[in-house]
């Protein structure tokens, strides 16, 4: 972290505010990861090193459902969300024809401008006066919505700053209008399409006022579990699945990191 | 992205699958159910047992008016029955003419919030007051003035639940008052007693009781007496009290909700859980009494011995009541001004 | 009929999410204001009777012996709402701007490692993280265990159950959101700008706040609305790190819904909610329009 003086941009104290952030971001997970592998049952006095919470928590059948559950939400939100808000994106970024476009960005946005615990209520008195009842359907459909605006933010970015004048190219050079979406424009905006799923993703995986307030019988995700689960205080067992769980999101951050170098 | 996909909707076949026997889906309070139980259940009738659960009789509520279906078991408390049943959203079981009725306590055949046993049987029964560290106080511990006018030791040492009904209807029996009361002078006595209580109260939440007992943080919490043994299990100095004034007093119970997909499995969980050696294992892991006599027996010796389960001789045991929607207002008002 | 279908065709891109949006969230919404505008039912639910008591009662109110008298409660729980969720955006800010500037001067490549390592915590359930925040606060926790080995103090300083938890709590949940907005504004900084500001004798500092902060303005107040929204409604942070002593717009509304049994009440606090909300939005678009910029990732 070593500046040259002759950088123009470098402020004193601002690296040491960078590494207080990050310390603070991650103090919480560390405490976490350590207590994942506790001998005790407390998430507090450490007792020595156990493999024992992992044991269980690969034995637990509620915690299994409740995380595919999750995934499954997840996953097919991801895909609806980030499938909408390209479409969108694109339509408002590239489409001359669409009117008021204002109104437009500003309706997708919306779910993101309501408090969480209000768009809560109003689906659920929603999906009852309509009498939706499609299972693990009803929290995906809930899901998607809030995670639109989560999608297409980092699109709409990319797609602004991405140039024009290579989408004009290929048009030039008589390719048709879904041969140039397919070959130039999605493969220049996919950094954009990946950020935007996974925020969409992150963001489906840890939602619980809605989730909580539109589940049906057998839809318990994760974080309505883990909730149970704070009422008696959180044993190790919740450490132990959670640290799997970022274990997987370092392995895919770096990967689709990894990937990102090579293009 | 289409791997997953595929995966995905493998996941989603294989959770729509239903075993040849059926299945049972459970829909009771957090931590609340004996998974020991549910094995037992599943391995003598080869059904499968979902199970799902709430934080509140009013989530309970709200979730069967706005028509959520697909829960065949509910478990409701007594004060809430007969709203669920004039809201129309219990199916009868007719208890009565089950093969084990004769094995309901008599405090729980026809009980009065479900006379003659129509749509419920007992689940499990207990007390609400608080737990006491007796390291930190070692005086009596058996009337509200240690939660309500804390001696020094226990000052700003208090732990509450987050709950205007649970608060309200304890600070109502400590000063003799009849509870759901709709008297305006009556509810102002309780404002004043709960906000000259407040700045000795740390926190109020119904949640991680065990961890602020055990830790340290509260010396005193509004508890159930079934989690007040789970903390008496990390430290044997808790004490749970039984207040001289009274003590609140509910009973959960067994129900079919209208709509329930699978109502003949739904009848064979109900007369598992009247066999005093099944329900035995729910009070086991839950440390909370049952309405089935004959259980007993089967309980652990710690159960039967545990001075949470035995209240002294002449304390009264109130039950909680069903409160119309004035007192429930004032009740609310109260709350607000409190924590405003 | 020609016109329609050349709409349609045009708007092929644009329609489907906006009509899932307006079906599942304006449709709701709507629903939500004619509930604020009944009575409420006996058990929870509403009556189909016309009334404005919900609006009513956000300033006055029938005191225990039903008169009816103006009743500050709603409006101090919404100004310590609104002053909690000011203090999270202060804080964010103060923190999250050098964050941003710090990872927008870096090599690209250490930049998207940064970009990376603040999106990962999210990958834990925010329950848990907060619940960690009481491990580190508490009476017998990190800290206070910490300062006293080190004799630093001799009886534990009380941190958990304070309006500072909340803060700390709201800060650390939302602080990626200020972060990466004004890092998106900074990245496309020109630095011969602040070239030019150093050549014409600016310190350092000057240039920061007479160049550098101006043009990540877009930035910064997308980032304040993105902290600020979520944490006018929270409740995760309130309820656990401040111990529920007083309370907050957020658990105001759900406890309408559960336990008070009030629900026109609690849809008419959500319906100014989001006036507040779409107010400061109005503000945001007045300024926008004036200095251009926009939401930028």
């Amino acid at each position: 972290m070593r500046h040259s003086d002759r950088d123009i941009r470098w402020l004193p104290g601002f690296n040491w505010v960078t590494l207080f952030f990050f310390l603070f971001l991650y103090l919480p997970l560390i405490i976490l990861v350590v207590f994942s592998f506790n001998a005790s049952r407390s998430a507090t006095v450490w007792d020595g090193f156990s493999l024992q919470w992992y044991a269980k928590a690969f034995a637990n059948d509620d915690i299994q459902r409740a995380t595919k559950n999750s995934l499954i939400i997840a996953v097919f939100a991801t895909i609806n969300a980030t499938t909408l808000a390209t479409m969108a994106a694109l339509a408002l970024g590239r489409n001359r024809r669409v009117r008021r476009k204002q109104m437009f960005s500003g309706l997708i946005i919306l779910p993101l401008m309501i408090p969480e615990i209000v768009t809560a209520v109003a689906t659920l008195t929603f999906f009852a006066a309509i009498g939706l009842s499609l299972g693990l359907g009803n929290i995906i459909i809930a899901h998607t919505v809030f995670c639109i605006p989560f999608a297409y933010l980092p699109i709409r970015a990319r797609l602004q700053g991405m140039d024009e004048s290579l989408e004009a190219a290929a048009r030039d050079l008589y390719s048709g209008k879904w041969a140039t979406l397919r070959l130039v424009t999605l493969p220049l905006l996919m950094p954009g399409i990946i950020s935007g799923a996974m925020l969409a993703f992150i963001i489906s995986l840890d939602d619980f006022i809605i989730t909580l307030m539109v589940a049906e019988a057998g839809s318990t995700t994760l974080p309505i579990y883990i909730y149970s689960l704070v009422r008696i205080g959180i044993t190790p067992e919740v450490n132990a699945i959670s640290t799997v769980l970022l274990g997987i999101s370092i392995i895919i951050v770096t990967v689709s990191y990894l990937i990102g170098k090579k293009t | 992205m289409k791997k997953i996909t595929v995966t995905a909707l493998g996941l989603t076949l294989c959770a729509g699958m239903a075993t040849a026997e059926g299945e049972l889906f459970l829909y009771n309070w957090t931590d609340y159910t004996a998974p020991e139980l549910i094995e037992k259940f599943e391995a003598e009738t080869g059904i499968s047992v979902t199970l799902d659960t709430y934080d509140s009789n009013e989530t309970l509520l709200a979730k069967l008016q706005s028509g959520a279906t697909g829960y065949d078991i509910v478990v409701p408390s007594h004060n809430f029955v007969k709203i669920f049943v004039s809201e129309g959203l219990l199916q009868p079981i007719n208890a009565s003419e089950l093969a084990d009725y004769g094995n309901l306590s008599a405090d729980f055949t026809s009980p009065p919030w479900d006379e003659g046993n129509t749509y419920t049987v007992p689940w499990q029964w207990g007390t609400t007051s608080f737990t006491v560290n007796t390291d930190v106080y070692g005086g009596d511990v058996n009337s509200y003035d240690v939660l309500f006018q804390p001696p020094a030791e226990l000052q700003g040492k208090i732990g509450m639940f987050k709950s205007p009904d649970e608060v309200v209807s304890m600070a109502l029996i400590s000063l003799g008052l009849p509870l759901c009361n709709e008297n305006p002078e009556d509810m102002q006595k309780v404002m004043e007693l709960l906000q000259a209580q407040k700045p000795h109260v740390k926190t109020y939440n119904s949640d991680g009781i065990l961890e602020r007992l055990v830790s340290g943080d509260a010396a005193v919490h509004q508890n159930w007496n079934g989690y007040s043994i789970r903390a008496r299990d990390e430290n044997a100095a808790m004490k749970y009290a039984f207040p001289k004034e009274g003590v609140i007093t509910w009973a959960d119970n067994v129900a079919v909700p209208v709509g329930a997909p699978n109502y003949d499995n739904a009848i064979k969980f109900i007369e598992f859980v009247m066999k005093p050696e099944n329900i035995a294992v729910q009070s086991n892991f839950a440390g909370y009494s049952n309405g089935i006599s004959g259980s007993e027996a089967h309980m652990s010796e710690a159960l039967k011995s545990a001075h949470e389960l035995s209240p002294p001789e002449g304390t009264p045991l109130v039950f909680s009541e069903t409160c119309s929607a004035k007192a429930i207002d004032l009740q609310n008002r109260v709350w607000t001004a409190l924590l405003q | 009929m020609t016109g329609l279908r050349a709409y349609l065709k045009d708007h092929a891109g644009i329609l489907p999410a906006a009509l899932v949006i307006g079906v599942f969230m304006i449709v709701p919404i709507l629903i939500i204001l004619i509930y604020s505008f009944l009575a409420p039912g006996d058990y929870g639910g509403v009556k189909p009777e016309f009334s404005t008591d919900a609006y009513q009662r956000l300033l006055f109110q029938n005191d225990l012996f039903d008169q009816l008298v103006f009743d500050p409660a709603y409006l101090k729980i919404t100004f310590r709402s609104l002053w909690i969720a000011t203090v999270a955006v202060t804080g964010c800010l103060i923190v999250g701007f050098p964050v941003a500037y710090y990872i927008a001067g870096q090599p690209e490549e250490r930049r998207n490692v940064f970009l990376l390592l603040i999106t990962i915590p999210f990958w834990t359930n925010l329950l848990i993280r907060t619940y960690c925040w009481i491990l580190v606060l508490r009476d017998t926790g990190l800290i206070n265990s910490a300062l006293m080995a080190l004799g630093v103090i001799d009886a534990p300083l009380t941190l958990l159950y304070t309006e500072g938890a909340i803060a700390l709590g709201l800060i650390y949940t939302y602080i990626p959101f200020m972060v990466l907005p004004i890092y998106a504004a900074l990245e496309r900084l020109d630095l011969r700008l602040i070239e030019a500001a150093r050549d014409l004798y600016s310190s350092r500092w000057g240039a920061l706040w007479f160049i550098v902060v101006p043009l990540s303005m877009p930035g910064i107040i997308a980032g304040s609305i993105l902290v600020f929204i979520p944490a006018l409604g929270a409740f995760i942070a309130p309820d656990l790190l401040g111990g529920g002593k007083n309370l907050m717009l957020g658990s105001l509304v759900q406890l309408q819904f559960s336990a008070a049994r009030n629900w026109p009440f609690g849809s008419a606090l959500a319906m100014v909610i989001m006036a507040m909300v779409l107010l400061c939005l109005m503000l945001y678009a007045r300024n926008l329009r004036r200095g251009g910029g926009g939401f930028q990732h």
